[in-house]
């Protein structure tokens, strides 16, 4: 094996004795060729093997030059005796030399101490068939997939015992320790498993993609060996309300960044002991990133919630314009859920006109993805053939960041309204005409009472830009009005108890009250306009 | 639920030939229901309120002086500071811009409230026995 040297030979054979992998020994000889892990455990087995043999033949020779230091290497660590603790107080399995080729065969076949068999079965053909068949049924458009991996928080303790394991023995031989940059397992986990995955799905490895394939993996065995390190580091491991369990793989990284070598060694054994099982997969799981659909809806029904009127479990009225949009959009794009937002909205009994409000719905892992512009506008006449409540325009798909644009247009822009207004006492033309002459008018609204049970109070100064007048009759005028965002229309005209000033009622010296409202335009130009 | 405190139309104040001469958010020395700071959607910092407390006092011109009495368990959101500058509006706008008023109750008390309230129909046959009983 050309990528390990002289150095690598005490740390193979002693990772090798104590029940380690091939590819756990490449990775703690910082081997960084992807290819190589990719071979065949048993072929890498038989390498390291070679590579071994090499060593001893060299070694047997020097012995039978006379007495050399190896030798008395050798008759030293007889002595000793197995279970005899060394002088830093720890227990160790002495590597017998000679007995290489049995301790070879006792690793072979059994799961490594080091990786749990992460690097062993967990990335062999049965495995990615396992997870492909997950995939495929599961039912996904996707162009390409990013693979997460969840490992067992022990595995990090592991980690660290086989290292201080390997440290110890060469200084024990005398040696330096040539690199310490390991391999870190889960890299060399995605060097095995991305071409394996790629291949059976038919689609690249891709950090960035929107499709993610996750597993968990669990070794429910050794769970309890990061124990240990909640009475060495208690200020790690506090108790989350969400996680299950206080282990968790970054709080064992922290601890174990903070506990000293001696402290680590009391209460771990090292090297690591050879597991019975293996790691399981508990979880195989696909998820799309959510896909953003916007446009811009109509309202025309007076009877009409935005989102659903639900008190006490019982549905006030019926449906809602965000649940008559979102029926289409779900089934189509075969999400798990969706988020509904617009610029602003409007009360139940209040229509949508002119060009519509712009909305934008979040779908939340969304099976299918790709639509074409065609598509889309079938989706569009879908929605609007299945009711007459709501129609939308413009629908189409946009980016995350898209949503900021919408939001902005509900604080910044302007809104155009048109009101049915009532007064008690006789109106002629000319007591309502000075309106349509008023620029910029400043109102002082308090939090109106119909929603002061859910908001702050406070006094909101809004800016009434201009208005038209429609003389009806003694007692009815339409008004138009265009105001700044965020003005209460309904609490401009009755005046809200007079906690809104001015008001048409103290403007026109009357009672008034409104009697229908309807928003004409919102003038924001986002989503793009479509030729519909 | 919000509630809007007003004059009830049967209140004295409200008959023909009463004129206001001033009226007083000052409850006690140290209670002044001006003073009244709410933040926030859970008004934080109200005045809480049971049926007896005080809201006001208002003094009539013929020298008579009623206390306004909040008749509802609640927070404090607001007095109407525009009938100070404006008494008039009291008697003018009673049920309108002539608030005394505006208190939030506990929203678990919110139900039993309501049922203790009269409706308007209930409200005229008490002031219709209150006059025959009068006669």
């Amino acid at each position: 094996m050309s990528s390990l040297t002289e150095k690598d030979r005490p740390v193979v054979q002693l990772l090798l004795n104590t029940g380690t992998c091939p590819r756990c020994i490449l990775r703690f000889c910082c081997v960084g060729s992807q290819v190589l892990y990719r071979h065949p455990c048993e072929d890498l087995m038989k390498e390291l093997q070679e590579f071994l043999k090499n060593n001893q033949e060299k070694e047997d020779t020097v012995c039978l030059d006379g007495v050399d230091p190896p030798c008395k290497r050798i008759r030293l660590e007889h002595t000793e005796g197995p279970d005899d603790l060394n002088h830093n107080g720890v227990f160790q399995q002495i590597p017998s030399v000679n007995d290489g080729n049995a301790a070879m065969d006792s690793s072979a076949g059994k799961v490594c101490n080091v990786c749990l068999g992460i690097l062993q079965e967990c990335c062999e053909a049965d495995f990615v068939k396992k997870v492909c068949q997950k995939v495929n049924s599961a039912d996904y458009q996707f162009t390409s997939f990013v693979f997460s991996v969840s490992l067992p928080p022990q595995l990090s303790v592991r980690e660290r015992a086989a290292w201080l394991g390997v440290k110890q023995e060469m200084r024990n031989l005398g040696l330096s320790l040539a690199k310490d940059d390991i391999v870190q397992l889960k890299e060399a986990y995605k060097w095995i498993i991305h071409p394996q995955l790629s291949e059976e799905l038919g689609v690249p490895a891709d950090g960035k993609s929107l499709f993610e394939v996750s597993v968990v993996f669990a070794h429910p065995e050794t769970d309890e060996e990061c124990h240990f390190l909640a009475t060495a580091c208690p200020d790690c491991f506090k108790p989350a309300k969400n996680k299950q369990s206080v282990f968790t793989r970054m709080a064992v990284i922290k601890a174990l960044e903070k506990i000293k070598e001696e402290d680590f060694l009391k209460h771990f054994p090292c090297p690591p002991s050879r597991p019975k099982n293996l790691c399981d997969a508990l979880e195989i799981q696909c998820n799309n990133g959510a896909v953003f659909v916007a446009g811009r809806y109509n309202k025309y029904s007076r009877n009409l919630p935005q989102t659903p009127w639900i008190i006490d479990g019982e549905r006030k009225l019926e449906s809602s314009v965000e649940e008559l949009i979102s029926e289409h959009l779900m089934a189509e794009f075969k999400a798990d859920s969706f988020n509904f937002s617009s610029s602003g909205r409007e009360d139940v009994d209040v229509r949508t006109l002119g060009n519509g409000r712009p909305f934008a719905i979040e779908l939340v892992n969304p099976r299918r993805i790709r639509f074409t512009a065609e598509e889309m506008k079938r989706l569009q006449q879908a929605i609007n053939n299945s009711s007459d409540k709501i129609q939308v325009r413009d629908l189409q798909l946009v980016t995350r960041s898209a949503i900021g644009r919408m939001k902005e247009g509900e604080e910044e822009k302007t809104k155009t309204y048109s009101a049915l207004i009532w007064t008690d006492r006789a109106i002629q033309r000319e007591d309502i005409a000075f309106l349509d002459d008023i620029k910029e008018l400043k109102l002082d609204q308090k939090t109106p009472l119909r929603v002061l049970h859910r908001r702050p109070l406070a006094v909101r100064c809004r800016i009434i830009h201009t208005m038209r007048s429609e003389y009806i009759d003694e007692h009815h005028f339409r008004l138009h009005l265009k105001t700044q965002a965020g003005t209460y229309i309904k609490e401009f005209v009755h005046g809200d108890f007079g906690r809104t000033k001015p008001n048409i009622g103290s403007l026109l010296n009357r009672t008034a009250d409104i009697l229908e409202l309807d928003v004409e335009s919102v003038d924001v130009d986002w989503p793009p306009t479509l030729d519909n | 639920r919000i509630c809007v405190i007003t004059l009830a139309e049967a209140h004295p104040l409200l008959q023909s030939g009463k004129t206001i001469k001033s009226i007083s958010y000052q409850i006690s020395a140290n209670c002044s229901r001006l003073q009244n700071k709410v933040s926030g959607k859970s008004k934080r910092g109200a005045q809480f309120l049971t049926e007896l407390a005080p809201l006001c006092r208002i003094s009539s011109s013929d020298g008579e002086e009623y206390t306004i009495y909040s008749c509802i368990r609640g927070r404090l959101i607001e007095v109407n500071e525009n009938i100070l500058s404006n008494p008039s509006l009291l008697q003018q706008k009673p049920s309108t811009e002539g608030y005394i008023a505006v208190v939030l109750p506990k929203f678990e008390e919110s139900k039993s409230i309501t049922q203790g309230l009269l409706t308007q129909k209930e409200y005229e046959e008490v002031l219709l026995k209150r006059r025959n009983s009068s006669s």
